[in-house]
């Protein structure tokens, strides 16, 4: 038996909809507020209830619009690349600063995505992001957190 | 009512205000024109810079983006038919085949002035109804702002969903369940942390917005990158032709601008209709009005077929700040991530809003009428050098739609907790929009959670846990039979569909 993307994802929604559900029922509350009307309980609970009810109905009727996604037009190898690429900026931003990882994943970022021209990639990362950093920090005051620069002194 | 216009003139007419409109305006056309980046996303990427800005300065900012914006989306709707934002969508049937016949120019200005003329007879509305709808509104308790939200989230899920309703509650459902992260507001008690601490102030509205709009719109441009029916159309700029609007046009517009616009702002009062559904329904009911003549040049590049529309579109943007500014009710997404603006600055917006804060109630309005009048100036000069921005090749755009949403959040917590959040959000949504789960009702249902459980538990304390609060009071009830009627509507559609 064939399962739609779309009953797929709902059969997903319906499992965590279970997890939320179960968790929210597992709330400490404080003893007095155990019976009141509405504690911190109460409005997860029929929100769980909720999610279980309406993908159950997803799951459950025929599709009335059914949504084709070609996935060969799909360009997987870049999507990932990114997310690599993003989630390698997020791990290094506080060790390294933001001045140096955010030109490096800008640079990194053209170069995955086809750019070769270096001297734009150049310019539109490492000089773009000491033009913005002066923008926030020293002209609109906006602290922006980077050690690196603070170590060597450029950033007070 | 005068006194409150000059309070508001005062304010918007200073000169960093009308600095920032005309800021607004330029970034807001350009992001807008971007395709797949609405207003929405530009307003989202405006609110990190905002952050040391006083309140009346900041909305006016997001006031002057949000037209910008749509009339950017107009602009790449008309020239590629690649409409920026949904609220365009129906710009395009006649903008498009205007443009291939070398009129690309005059379709541009079509819509630019159509634009104007929606805004402003809108905006005159606004400013007449805004303050009656508020003391109206001062009416409301618990239960009618509860029955309003479910009623807000039961319309956004109909209307922005072509026909995909469970989808789209399902949508909400997700939106107040991320809302209900982190410590509850009455009791601190802390849900679904899992003992993260970083969870512990539940998850940001910012993070969210960037998250399921910037970031996942970025990645499904990259994601459907080789699809052909995506690719955009490019179009030589020496084929724009003259902008220059003639007597017989004028006088098409001329009628068709009134009534768009009416139409336009009492679809944008609705909670949940906005734009989109306002473009479409003004574009149907001028097909039905004009001659048999013109209904034949109907999708060939008719101007009453465009005119109605851009009339429309902007007419309800102006419409979709009365529940907003009046009830702390989020008409659209836009102004869903408008409100959570609001909040951050500690604003809370509702009927108090005009007594307690009249400055910026009125300076919103004011600024949104000065807005108008700098798209319309500045934009019509530089239709052909904004149409440049089209030329942005995505190997750039893309990087540095990413490199602005994790700046946001990096200003905001200087924790890499939240980028990680952020990314992993994003890859979600990106995926959940590939299969047409609509991502603005999450948003709205994340913005409208707080409050909504807040009204909920005053509700049932009031009526002692009974469901009696529901039904108890007439407006509560009569909310509630609308929310029920749409409801019913969706099932009902459903099933003559399957017959």
């Amino acid at each position: 038996m064939r399962i739609s993307p779309t009953k797929f994802i709902s059969l997903l929604f319906l499992v965590l909809s279970v997890f939320y559900l179960y968790t929210a029922y597992n709330i400490q509350v404080f003893a007095f507020d155990e019976n009141a009307p509405f504690n911190a309980r109460t409005f997860p609970i029929y929100l769980g209830w909720a999610g279980i009810i309406l993908s159950s109905l997803k799951i459950i009727l025929p599709e009335k619009v059914t949504t084709e996604v070609n996935h060969k037009h799909l360009d997987y190898k870049s999507i990932i690349y990114l997310i690599i690429i993003s989630l390698i900026y997020a791990a290094v931003i506080l060790k390294i600063g933001y001045f140096i990882s955010t030109s490096l994943f800008l640079f990194a970022s053209y170069y995955f995505l086809g750019e070769r021209r270096w001297g734009l990639m150049f310019i539109l990362s490492f000089p773009f992001v000491a033009a913005f950093m002066y923008l926030l920090h020293g002209l609109l005051n906006i602290y922006l957190r980077d050690p690196f620069l603070k170590y060597i002194g450029v950033m007070g | 009512m005068i006194e409150g216009i000059l309070i508001g003139l005062s304010t918007a007419l200073s000169l960093t205000n009308i600095l920032m409109v005309m800021v607004g305006c330029f970034a807001g056309t350009i992001i807008g024109m971007l395709p797949g980046l609405g207003p929405m996303t530009a307003i989202a990427l405006m609110i990190p810079i905002t952050y040391g800005f006083d309140p009346s300065t900041g909305l006016i900012l997001m006031a002057g983006v949000y037209y910008g914006a749509v009339f950017g989306g107009s602009t790449s709707s008309i020239l590629l038919n690649a409409p920026g934002i949904p609220g365009t969508v129906a710009t395009a049937f006649d903008g498009y085949p205007m443009a291939q016949q070398g009129k690309a120019g005059k379709a541009l200005a079509i819509a630019a002035y159509s634009s104007f003329a929606g805004g402003t007879i809108s905006a005159i509305f606004l400013l007449v109804a805004a303050p009656s709808l508020s003391k109206v509104s001062l009416a409301f308790r618990s239960p009618d702002y509860f029955a309003l939200m479910i009623l807000g989230l039961t319309a956004i899920s109909a209307f922005s969903s072509k026909g995909q309703f469970l989808k789209a509650m399902m949508m909400v459902v997700l939106g107040l369940m991320l809302a209900t992260v982190g410590q509850d507001s009455l009791s601190d008690i802390t849900r679904f942390t899992f003992n993260n601490m970083n969870l512990t102030d539940g998850i940001s509205f910012v993070l969210i917005v960037m998250a399921t709009f910037a970031m996942s719109e970025a990645l499904t441009i990259i994601f459907r990158g080789k699809d052909p029916n995506r690719a955009a159309k490019q179009i030589s700029l020496t084929e724009l032709g003259s902008i220059k609007v003639n007597k017989e046009e004028t006088i098409k517009m001329a009628k068709t601008i009134p009534r768009s616009s009416i139409l336009g702002f009492l679809i944008g009062v609705l909670p949940g209709a906005g734009a989109t559904i306002a473009s479409f329904l003004a574009y149907g009911m001028e097909r039905n009005y004009v001659n048999e003549d013109e209904k034949q040049k109907f999708g060939k590049g008719s101007v009453h077929g465009l005119s109605a529309p851009e009339t429309a579109n902007n007419a309800a943007c102006s419409g979709s700040f009365v529940p907003l500014l009046t009830l702390g009710i989020p008409g659209s997404g836009t102004t869903a991530v408008m409100l959570g603006a609001l909040l951050g600055f500690g604003i809370q917006p509702g009927p108090r809003l005009y007594q307690t804060n009249p400055e910026i109630f009125w300076s919103v309005i004011m600024s949104m009428y000065i807005g108008m009048v700098v798209l319309l100036i500045l934009n019509l000069p530089l239709i052909p050098y904004i149409a440049r921005i089209l030329a942005v090749p995505r190997n750039y755009l893309i990087p540095l739609i990413l490199f602005f949403s994790v700046t946001g959040i990096y200003l905001m917590s200087f924790n890499n907790f939240d980028i990680f959040l952020m990314i992993g959000i994003a890859v979600v949504a990106t995926f959940l929009r590939l299969y047409d789960f609509p991502m603005p009702p999450l948003i709205l249902a994340f913005v409208l959670g707080g409050l909504m459980e807040e009204t909920l538990r005053r509700s049932l304390l009031i009526s002692d846990g009974s469901p009696n609060f529901l039904w108890d009071r007439p407006i509560t009830l009569i909310i509630l039979l609308i929310t029920i009627t749409i409801v019913g509507w969706q099932i009902f559609s459903t099933f003559r569909k399957k017959i």
